[in-house]
Order: structure tokens, then sequence, then C-alpha cells
């Protein structure tokens, strides 16, 4: 007796949340995996009243489609620079100011403060310092960036107006996004290294190791599942890569003369949003899914072999 | 004895030369983490003084790198081209709601999560942790479909609602309610103390560092949240701030009034920043234990 009435207060206490997952989480996984499965599956025409054919025509259509490729090229390419550049200098970073004392606070919120904006207001930001007006030759204005360059007697170089080279905006991507990588990385690596038992060091200094060596041999060993773990998630939200992309180049996804050459997956699935083709959005999204999925056991299965717990 | 001091004096300038290497190393760290610090910090920093030229200044072939005659003005302007005073507004209505509701349930759930007994708990709880793996795009698509039956597409309600249930927040503040002795709680039982008034007065005041970086972060989460907002609430009565921002400034490259643009965008960094000065602990300490942003 009291113990069924116990339970039925548990649910209460759990119907807000369940009722809100079920509508908003566990209704989604379904719907998508139906809409994705149904061939040429429209929400208007749906309804309408119109029947679907179960069948993988969604998929085919996706795949075929040739902008899916340039989404996938650009977010796996932006992915497999960005993250381990990223990690890279986050690791140096981190250990340099766990090397120091003097500034060491001040040096970390300074280092923090990247995370706490707004990615896409930063990024406008971004694209003020890069940007260049020229007519035929002459430059009306330059940014930052291109001062600078011609400050030390370089040539100015197109980096996001209209006619800009896709390396010229990649390059500008992989600054923007390893920029606002680096905090959240620093923050769980210094978090980690000054975990690590003193005496390792001690023993290290006893024997006279070099620093470089202290730090591959003592520090990127003991902390390799940090370092796992922010790959990992560096993976995951670099295929995710949307809003820093929106940030410099507006919803052109691209540079005036090039709109949507930098889309990215997650554009993809939601341009296909208003045109109400849900199949094919849904479709792209478990591709997606099916993408990070992969990506991240490739990841565990190599931190297996590498990471000592 | 003459071998021993020539001894003693090997010892010193080997300790010297190593006295002197690790100083060398020392300048060399702070040199690098200057440097990086600076590139860091350098948009910002240009953000600010670029939103404090006068457009003619700000085209100087030669930048200035403090401006010459400060333009508050651009503020004013920014303010008004933007309609920045209803994007703060609808912002912090939507933040406000979705903030405190959110803490409601994930208070509610914690605590069944982790002090009382039900069938079921843990499947429950180990299929909620499963959709943390779930890339959100999956349920974006479907839920735009939901919201839209409903007839909610630009209102406050598809703004707030969808959203309020965060398993993340949920397992976070589970595992700080569980670090709370049990005995507590059925000496609370043994007093006839209501749940509800043990989760007041005893819980709650034990975990508030956790709903702190909790409120800190859905916060911050209705500031910078665009994609969403963007495709179901993007008209003038209930934009909210990222997107009304980039909407208000289409043009990020070319002959742009950029002091303006910039203004905007300071407009729009500035409650962040000052929320980071003072609360840092709280979000870092949510942040290392999360990966989530926002």
């Amino acid at each position: 007796m009291v113990d069924s009435k116990k339970q039925w207060k548990a649910w209460l206490y759990l119907a807000p949340a369940i009722v809100l997952l079920l509508v908003f989480t566990v209704w989604p996984i379904i719907n998508t995996l139906r809409m994705a499965f149904l061939d040429n599956y429209n929400g208007m025409r749906a309804v309408a009243g119109e029947k679907f054919n179960i069948g993988i025509e969604n998929f085919k259509k996706v795949v075929e489609f040739k902008d899916f490729f340039v989404c996938l090229k650009n977010t796996a390419l932006l992915c497999v620079i960005t993250v381990p550049v990223s990690t890279l200098l986050a690791l140096l970073i981190s250990s340099a100011l766990n090397s120091i004392k003097f500034l060491q606070k001040f040096l970390q919120t300074i280092f923090f403060l990247p995370y706490v904006t707004n990615s896409i207001a930063i990024g406008m930001v971004f694209a003020a310092m890069f940007n260049m007006v020229r007519t035929v030759r002459i430059i009306q204005t330059a940014g930052i960036v291109n001062n600078v360059i011609m400050f030390f007697g370089g040539q100015p170089v197109n980096w996001i107006n209209a006619g800009s080279t896709y390396w010229a905006n990649m390059v500008v991507m992989i600054i923007y996004i390893v920029w606002n990588a680096l905090p959240f990385k620093i923050l769980i690596l210094l978090g980690g290294m000054q975990s690590i038992n003193k005496q390792y060091y001690d023993a290290a200094k006893v024997d006279g190791s070099s620093r470089s060596r202290i730090l591959w041999k003592i520090t990127v060993p003991l902390l390799s599942p940090m370092i796992a773990y922010v790959v990992i998630t560096g993976f995951i939200g670099g295929f995710k890569e949307y809003t820093s992309i929106v940030g410099i180049f507006g919803e052109n996804m691209g540079p005036a003369s090039a709109a949507g050459r930098l889309n990215t997956m997650v554009g993809y699935i939601y341009d296909a949003l208003p045109n109400n083709d849900y199949g094919r959005a849904s479709a792209a999204a478990l591709i997606l899914f099916g993408i990070i999925l992969i990506v991240t056991l490739i990841n565990l299965q190599v931190s297996k072999k590498r990471v000592h717990y | 004895m003459a071998q021993k001091t020539m001894k003693e004096q090997k010892m010193q300038t080997v300790t010297a030369r190593s006295r002197i290497g690790s100083t060398v190393v020392k300048a060399f760290t702070y040199l690098f983490l200057i440097v990086m610090a600076v590139i860091v910090l350098f948009p910002f920093y240009w953000m600010i003084i670029s939103s404090l030229k006068t457009l003619a200044e700000y085209k100087w072939a030669k930048p200035s790198f403090w401006p010459q005659t400060v333009m508050w003005s651009n503020y004013a302007e920014a303010f008004t081209t933007a309609n920045l005073g209803r994007l703060f507004t609808n912002t912090v209505i939507v933040g406000v709601i979705s903030t405190l509701l959110s803490l409601v349930i994930t208070v509610l759930t914690a605590f069944a999560f982790a002090r009382l007994e039900f069938k079921g708990k843990n499947v429950l709880f180990a299929g909620l942790l499963a959709t943390m793996m779930i890339p959100g795009e999956l349920f974006t698509i479907t839920n735009y479909a939901t919201v839209n039956s409903f007839h909610w597409l630009n209102t406050y309600t598809v703004l707030i609602v969808p959203f309020l249930v965060s398993v993340f927040y949920i397992y976070l503040l589970r595992q700080n309610f569980l670090q709370i002795p049990n005995e507590l709680y059925l000496a609370a039982k043994v007093d006839g103390t209501s749940d509800l008034k043990y989760l007041w007065t005893v819980m709650i005041p034990l975990s508030l560092p956790t709903l702190i970086s909790i409120t800190i972060l859905k916060m911050m989460g209705a500031w910078n949240s665009y994609i969403w907002p963007r495709l179901v609430a993007n008209d003038d009565a209930h934009r909210m701030i990222t997107n009304g921002l980039r909407n208000a400034f289409k043009d990020t490259t070319g002959d742009v009034n950029f002091p303006v643009q910039m203004a905007a965008v300071a407009l729009v960094s500035f409650p962040l920043f000052l929320v980071y000065i003072f609360l840092r602990k709280y979000i870092m300490k949510g942040v290392s234990r999360s990966g989530i942003k926002g």
C-alpha cells in the first residue's frame, strides 16, 4: 500500500520531464526514422493525406545531390584540421600555464574568455578583421589582418570577399574555429595536469630529464584520458559546425561570389526544412548521426590502445 | 682537498647553468603565453576600438589603435538600427521564463532519480543518458513539424517549451543530490517532513552551486541560441538577440559601416563579459563537466 503510493509519487515528480521528453525527444527519434524511410516524404503533402512508400529513396537523393558532398567535404576538412591543431595548441598553452605561478590565474581567465562569447557576434568581428574592399587595383579599406600583412611588406589577400579562393575562406574559418575551440580544451587539459601527482615531476627532475621529454613522456601519457575526451568532443562538435560559418559569411554560407560553398552537414539539413523536405532532411540527419557515431567509435578504439588509465 | 673544491666548483657551474637555463625557459614560457593571450584578446580589443571610431577613421590605410574622436553615437545608432531594445526584451523574457521552469523540472526529476524508489528507475535513467548521444539536429526536424502543427510558430512558447528538459542538467544535479547523505532524508522522514519541504530546505541549499551553474549556462544558452529561434520565431515581435543581430547586419563583408556594426556586436557581447567577470567560477565548473556550449 505504502509502496505503491510512493511509486505513484515518484512518477508525479517525473511527469513534467517525461511528458516533454516524449513529445520533443522520443517522438522525434521515432519520427525521424519513419520519415527517412518513406520515399520523398514531404511535410505539406503528408498533411494533405498523401501516402508514401517505404524505401531508401531519401538516402539515395541525399547522396546523389552534389551539394551534399560539398557539405560533407567542408565539414570533414574543418574537423580533420581544427581538432588536431586546437588540441596541440591547447596542450602547449596549458602545460605552459601549469609551469608558472605568477599571473597563472589571470592568464587562465583570459584564455577562457572566448568560450563565453556569442559565436555569431564574434564571427562578425573576424569578418571585419579579414575584410577588404578594392576597386580594380586600389584598396579602399582593408581589415586589420591585411594591414598587418602589408606593414610587413606582403601582398594583401582577398580572404572572404567576392572572388576569394576556397582555401582563403578555409584559412579564416580554421583560425576562427581554433580560436573558439581553445578555451574548453585548455580548461579540461589544465584541470587534468593540475591533478597529476607532483612526485612524477620530482623524479624526472632528479633524473635530469629535459622539459620536452617530461611533456611527452609524463604529462601526455598521464593526461591521455583528458586528451581523448577533448578530441572526441572536438570531433562531435566539429561535425556539427554551422553557426561559426554563419557568423563570418552570413547565411550565404560563402563569399558573395560563391554562395553555399562553405555549407556544412548541419546547414544542409536546415536548408531542407523550409521546403518541407522532411524526408531528405531526416535521411541527412541520420547520415550525420552515423558519421558521428563511427568517428566516435574509432576515436574510442584508438584511445583504448593509447590511453593509460 | 683540491679535488673536492674542483668538484664543488663544477657543481656550482652546473647549478648556475641550469639556473640560467630555467630562467630562459621561464622567459620563453611567459613570452609564449603573453603572445597567445594577445591573440586571444585581440578580436575583443578590435571590436571595442572599431566601435568607437568614425567611419572615415576606420578606413584609414594605417589603422589607428586608439580612436581619435570617440564616437559614442555609434552605439546609439547601433541600438536603433538593430532594434536592440526589442531584441533584449525578447531574449530576457525567454531566458528568464525558460530558466525558471527548467530549474523546477530539473530539481523534481533529479530528486526522483536520486531519492525515490520506483520500478524501472535504472532503465529509465540509462535511457535518458542514451539520448544525450544523439545530435540535436535529428530532433530539430520533427520538432519543427510538431510546433508547426501546434500553431506555435512566432510565439514565445516555441522558444521556451521544447528545450525545458535537459538530460545533462538532470544528470549533473542527480550526482549532486546523491552526495547528500541518505541519513538526512531518513531522519527528515522520521520527523514527518514532507518530501517537498525536505527538498526545499535541505537539498536545494546544499546543491546551490550546481543550480547556479545551471542557471548561468541556461541564460547564456538563450542569449547565444541562433538556429532554433531563426527557424521558428523570425518575426519582429519575437526575434531573439543573436538572430536579430545577424538579421540587422546581413552583410559582413564589403563596404559596410563597420563601426556601427561593431558597436552592435559589442552591445551583444558586454552582458556576457559581465557575467563572466562576476560568475566565472560557476561557468568553469559547469562547463568542465559538460563540454556543451550553452
